[in-house]
């Protein structure tokens, strides 16, 4: 990690969102408690957390990548121990026992034993064991991954509920977090490289969008001529896929500009052999933050 | 205190929840019963009868303390290998406890499951004792040394389940270490030679020597205590490792 700082409002939905191996969780690591970070500070709800630890993880819930149970005992009994662990006086236990396996739908296998569980209950048992003391502060590590369709369904609505919490997840995938959750941070290869709402991130993406032109041409006066164009940011050429006088084409919004462009090549006797649209992904996205993080250019690729 | 009483009884639950506890008492009272019988028969062939204490009480301490040694390392390797291999550690880690309940925690509840195994064994003095009274007071000073016996190789094997995520690796490397300390117990003085004081000092063995013949000498009580309580602040130690070493 590599000065990673943000902050997550009180009653705020955060998603970290990141490739694999960008640190995801070993932030998450960090904020718990687990790691202690070599430089910097976690404060939660104003509490540090190394140095109030016990103050500071009895605020947080934290639903780990791999969620580890122990197999020999009942969801019930499991989800008893984890409050009692959590210091939680016995006749307030019960109730709150109850209240999260009515929550995170596990009546069905409360007194199952965790270890015959599928991989979607095992997820939601996790879950569960964070709720567990209502902590103000629930952290998530890719709290979907690995489920089914309908389990991720499932997951993401138990998740939409926990309305008034605080809220930190991760995930790799950009839809769950522009469903979710109201602020994104993008985390590369332990660097954060952008803070923003989903929406903002929305129009960056567009900012993005490019479309990929072939012409038959003076390469030069065929770069110029398509810079030229109205509603376009910028002209790239596209020399390592072997197919000389291809081109990207940086316009937010391409369809304009794809008109224009057969018309321009048209006219000056060139022949357009490919126009092609193409839509940004997030490793796109990825790619232009970490090349320039504050400029809407797009990276040299593919 | 209560996340400590919660992970002690869930501790508990799973030793006795889980067929190796039984395994390992039914192999320990067989060995230590067979023992028993073999010492008995000895101190009546070829002790005579006389000198109980030496030709019968430490033979048979001996033997119990060296049915300890294989019978300590099958309890304490699950400890924390087991929680480290599941990932559960990982949660409890981010619980608000201390490192030191859990600790506490798991060593407790091995050190019942040890001194309920060594409970089973009084049967065998009740017997003799209903059979011919003798003085109680050297026997007590006998389990007292098996009990801090059992102490330091519970704390040494819970040590040793804090560094690795096998448990069979835990169990080897809590039991040879034990066994070859008690070969050199053997014939230390043949071997040593100008090391004997050194390896007299350090050894398991000698320490528990005066026990098993009825005394309590508080330099042994406090070298088992002492070694004890080292390997706890060891195993501590390797659970705040996770912070500098970056792994589970």
């Amino acid at each position: 990690m590599d000065d990673v700082s943000f902050g997550v409002a009180r009653g705020e939905v955060a998603a970290l969102l990141g490739p694999n191996g960008s640190g995801k969780s070993t932030v998450m690591r960090i904020i718990t408690g687990y790691f202690s970070p070599t430089a910097g500070r976690v404060r939660v709800g104003g509490v540090d957390v190394a140095e109030q630890s016990a103050e500071a993880r009895s605020r947080i819930g934290y639903l780990p990548e791999q969620v580890a149970l122990y197999p020999e005992l009942s969801v019930r009994r499991y989800l008893a121990f984890v409050a009692e662990v959590k210091g939680m006086p016995a006749r307030p236990r019960r109730t709150a026992v109850g209240e999260v396996i009515d929550r995170c739908g596990l009546a069905d296998v409360a007194d199952r034993l965790t270890g015959t569980l599928s991989k979607g209950y095992r997820q939601r048992v996790g879950l569960a064991q964070a709720l567990v003391g209502d902590p103000e502060v629930l952290v998530l590590d890719e709290p979907t991954v690995g489920l089914d369709p309908v389990q991720t369904v499932d997951m993401r609505a138990l998740v939409r509920g926990l309305t008034g919490r605080t809220v930190l997840l991760s995930t790799h995938i950009l839809s769950e977090a522009s469903a979710l959750c109201t602020k994104i941070i993008i985390l590369v290869r332990g660097r954060l490289v952008a803070e923003d709402s989903p929406d903002g991130l929305a129009r960056r993406l567009a900012r993005a969008t490019r479309l990929l032109v072939r012409v038959e041409g003076p390469a030069d006066a065929v770069r110029d001529c398509l810079a030229d164009l109205p509603g376009v940011m910028a002209v790239e050429p596209l020399l390592d896929d072997g197919q000389p006088g291809t081109f990207a084409v940086v316009a937010p919004d391409p369809e304009p500009v794809q008109r224009a462009l057969a018309a321009a090549v048209v006219a000056r006797g060139w022949t357009l052999l490919e126009v092609r649209a193409t839509t940004p992904t997030l490793e796109d996205l990825f790619v232009r933050l970490v090349a320039a993080p504050d400029e809407p250019r797009v990276a040299a690729g593919r | 205190m209560r996340s400590f009483i919660a992970l002690f009884r869930k501790e508990l639950r799973s030793y006795f929840g889980s067929p190796t506890v039984y395994l390992v008492a039914a192999a320990f009272l067989a060995y230590t019963g067979y023992y028993f019988h073999s010492d008995l028969v000895y101190f009546v062939t070829f002790g005579f009868g006389i000198n109980i204490m030496e030709n019968f009480w430490q033979l048979l301490f001996i033997d119990i303390r060296l049915v300890l040694i294989f019978a300590v390392p099958l309890l304490t390797m699950r400890l924390l290998a087991e929680e480290r291999r599941l990932g559960t550690l990982e949660l409890l880690l981010t619980y608000p406890l201390r490192d030191g309940a859990i600790v506490a925690a798991k060593l407790g509840a091995c050190l019942v499951v040890v001194v309920t195994l060594l409970g089973g064994t009084l049967v065998y003095p009740a017997w003799v004792y209903a059979i011919q009274p003798f003085p109680l007071m050297p026997l007590v000073a006998g389990y007292v040394g098996l009990v801090l016996f059992a102490a330091l190789c519970t704390s040494y094997g819970l040590f040793i389940s804090s560094l690795t995520e096998s448990q069979v690796l835990a169990g080897f490397l809590t039991a040879l270490p034990l066994l070859l300390l008690w070969l050199l117990s053997w014939n230390e003085a043949a071997s040593a030679g100008a090391s004997l004081p050194l390896v007299r000092a350090v050894s398991l063995f000698n320490h528990f020597q005066p026990f098993s013949v009825g005394m309590i000498e508080l330099r042994d009580v406090f070298y088992f205590v002492f070694a004890a309580s080292m390997f706890v602040w060891g195993t501590l130690r390797v659970l705040e490792a996770r912070q500098w070493l970056g792994r589970r």
